[in-house]
């Protein structure tokens, strides 16, 4: 049996959030396997793996990768990055690689880079939908040949594999497009004979940074030391502690089971995990199962375009407006989608019109329960049209109309909506939808990742 | 009557992905765990009401060991979509607050 034992270093759980530069200098000097960092997540929505984007800032970005780089390369160990630029394709895989390549200009660092590309090109996901390799989860969008060719971009969620590959090939830094959360982490542990219930669920515990002590006062690292039995876990910052409580919690965060993890390659399986305190501030973790799985599946991510926004933001304060807002909200449409016909020709189906009502049920929608009305409400009026331009065409004519929209109570010509600002119109830009909940089970964990090595 | 907020340290929903939403509801004593499991105040049948979704499709787990009650349910309004609220769902957990225990 071997006894190696692997320090893991998070640095902490967003890389675009940062950390403080003392407590990743510690974790380091107190004797790392690697330093991985999370870089990405599904959760601010599908704006960033449809347009494209990168979620920045940028500079923030950098500042936290030349710290990683920076004492990493000086302790000699591995760097991993998963879900490299928020959503991972390709556009943001680049942009990080790139920050890496001026790092390492910048500083004359040299090493050994791999980026493990995750983007799937449509044709590639189309044949295999068409193979029936592709199924669903639930809930799932409805998802036909057709519904692939149409949307913008999709990426696989990576499991552990592809970055042992990388790492086996010598790479001491490897930047990963979509990444498992828990892959970043278990990758390395698992190379190094580290038993994989034990991996995952350090993996777990340490992809959100800070996130699993008592209190996180600012994003921050986390440290894990595996062995084959278990991981203690402990903060390198003395300002934070871990308990059993806080770290056992933290497993159920952002999960839909608490006790069951479903990875690439099997299940994690937390039931008759121990967490105990080990001293002030650590946490000794030992117990959960690892069930491999008889398929190997990755998940897929996926963004359609459906069209662009426009919104006006508006503040109602009038109590006889207030008192009949649904009446008043009804039959403004009513007359906006009348005049948007006569003057653009255009179908109420040819665009959405929402008016979100802060005050009112703007946050709950249709779920809200309270019907009492404060003495004012914030007023969205949404548009989603298929151009930019329509969009924002039909912004003024909804402006216009709501601003002077009767009630029997006033007669003669009122304005009931007060807009803050001139112009009252934003063009919000394109809108996406996340088009799959599928998974694409694979013979090769490795197949649909190509990774490129690159020497600095 | 008492209101859930009075017997918890944490009520808090989000995202489990783009297309579910979990509940953490976590509790300061194994008393008012107890009180709420036995008032029935939270329930399967009490989630699928207040969110509009098939009693069949809510995932209930009571986590003694943490004092905790999780529920995940999928959403109606999948994050980002052209109507969706809330992106993160992190305000979903706003009914449950409130929420009638009967003593």
């Amino acid at each position: 049996m071997p006894k190696t034992k692997i320090r893991a270093v998070a640095a902490t759980g967003n890389l675009s959030t940062g950390f403080r530069e003392e407590s990743l200098v510690r974790a380091v000097e107190q004797g790392a396997s690697f330093v991985g960092c999370d870089a990405g997540t599904t959760d601010s929505g599908p704006y960033y793996l449809g347009s494209g984007k990168p979620r920045g800032p940028r500079e923030g970005v950098k500042r936290n990768l030349r710290l990683v780089l920076r004492e990493a390369l000086k302790a000699g160990i591995p760097v991993i990055v998963g879900s490299a630029g928020h959503a991972g394709g390709r556009p943001h895989l680049e942009w990080t690689l790139e920050i890496v390549r001026e790092l390492a200009r910048e500083h004359d660092w040299h090493f050994k880079l791999a980026a493990i590309d995750s983007e799937i090109d449509k044709d590639v996901l189309a044949d295999a939908f068409n193979r029936g390799e592709i199924t669903p989860l639930s809930p799932a969008p409805p998802l036909d040949d057709r519904a692939i060719r149409h949307a913008e971009r999709f990426v696989a969620m990576m499991g552990i594999e592809p970055i042992q590959q990388a790492l086996t090939a010598g790479a001491q830094v490897v930047i990963g497009g979509r990444c498992s959360d828990l892959a970043i982490y278990a990758a390395l542990p698992v190379l190094r004979e580290i038993p994989k219930s034990v991996a995952f669920h350090a993996g777990k515990i340490l992809e959100c940074g800070a996130a699993s002590a008592a209190q996180r006062l600012y994003p921050d690292c986390m440290v894990a030391e595996l062995d084959q039995d278990g991981f203690t876990v402990e903060p390198p910052n003395p300002a934070i502690r871990c308990t059993p409580q806080s770290v056992a919690a933290h497993a159920l965060y952002e999960n839909a089971d608490p006790y069951r993890l479903v990875e690439s390659g099997g299940d994690l399986d937390t039931t008759d995990a121990k967490y105990e305190a080990v001293g002030e501030s650590a946490v000794r973790v030992t117990g959960s199962r690892f069930t491999p799985s008889n398929k190997y599946t990755v998940r897929i991510e996926g963004a359609t375009l459906v069209g662009y926004r426009s919104i006006v933001i508006a503040g109602i304060r009038d109590p006889l407006v207030l008192r009949q807002l649904d009446t008043f909200l009804s039959t403004l449409r009513l007359v906006i989608e009348r005049k948007v016909s006569d003057s653009m020709k255009l179908p109420a189906d040819a665009y959405s019109l929402n008016f979100r009502v802060y005050g009112r049920n703007g946050t709950l929608g249709d779920l809200e329960q309270v019907s009492e009305a404060g003495h004012e409400v914030g007023l969205i009026i949404d548009v989603v049209a298929a151009t930019q331009s329509v969009a924002a065409d039909i912004i003024p004519i909804a402006s216009h109309t709501g601003l002077h929209h009767p009630i029997p109570e006033h007669e003669g010509l009122i304005s009931n909506l007060a807009y803050p600002f001139s112009p009252g119109g934003i063009d919000a830009g394109p809108v996406y939808s996340f088009c799959i909940n599928h998974v694409w089970e694979l013979t090769e964990p490795c197949k649909p990742f190509a990774t490129k090595m690159e020497v600095l | 009557m008492r209101e859930l907020w009075q017997f918890t340290k944490l009520i808090r929903s989000k995202n489990a992905g783009p297309f579910e939403l979990t509940f953490d509801i976590m509790f300061k004593s194994r008393e008012g765990f107890n009180d709420v499991l036995k008032s029935e105040a939270l329930t399967p049948k009490a989630i699928a009401r207040l969110y509009r979704v098939d009693v069949k499709q809510v995932k209930f787990f009571v986590v003694e060991q943490l004092l905790t009650i999780k529920i995940s349910i999928p959403r109606r309004v999948f994050s980002g979509d052209v109507g969706d609220t809330d992106i993160y769902g992190g305000q979903f957990h706003s009914p449950l607050v409130r929420l009638p225990v009967k003593d």
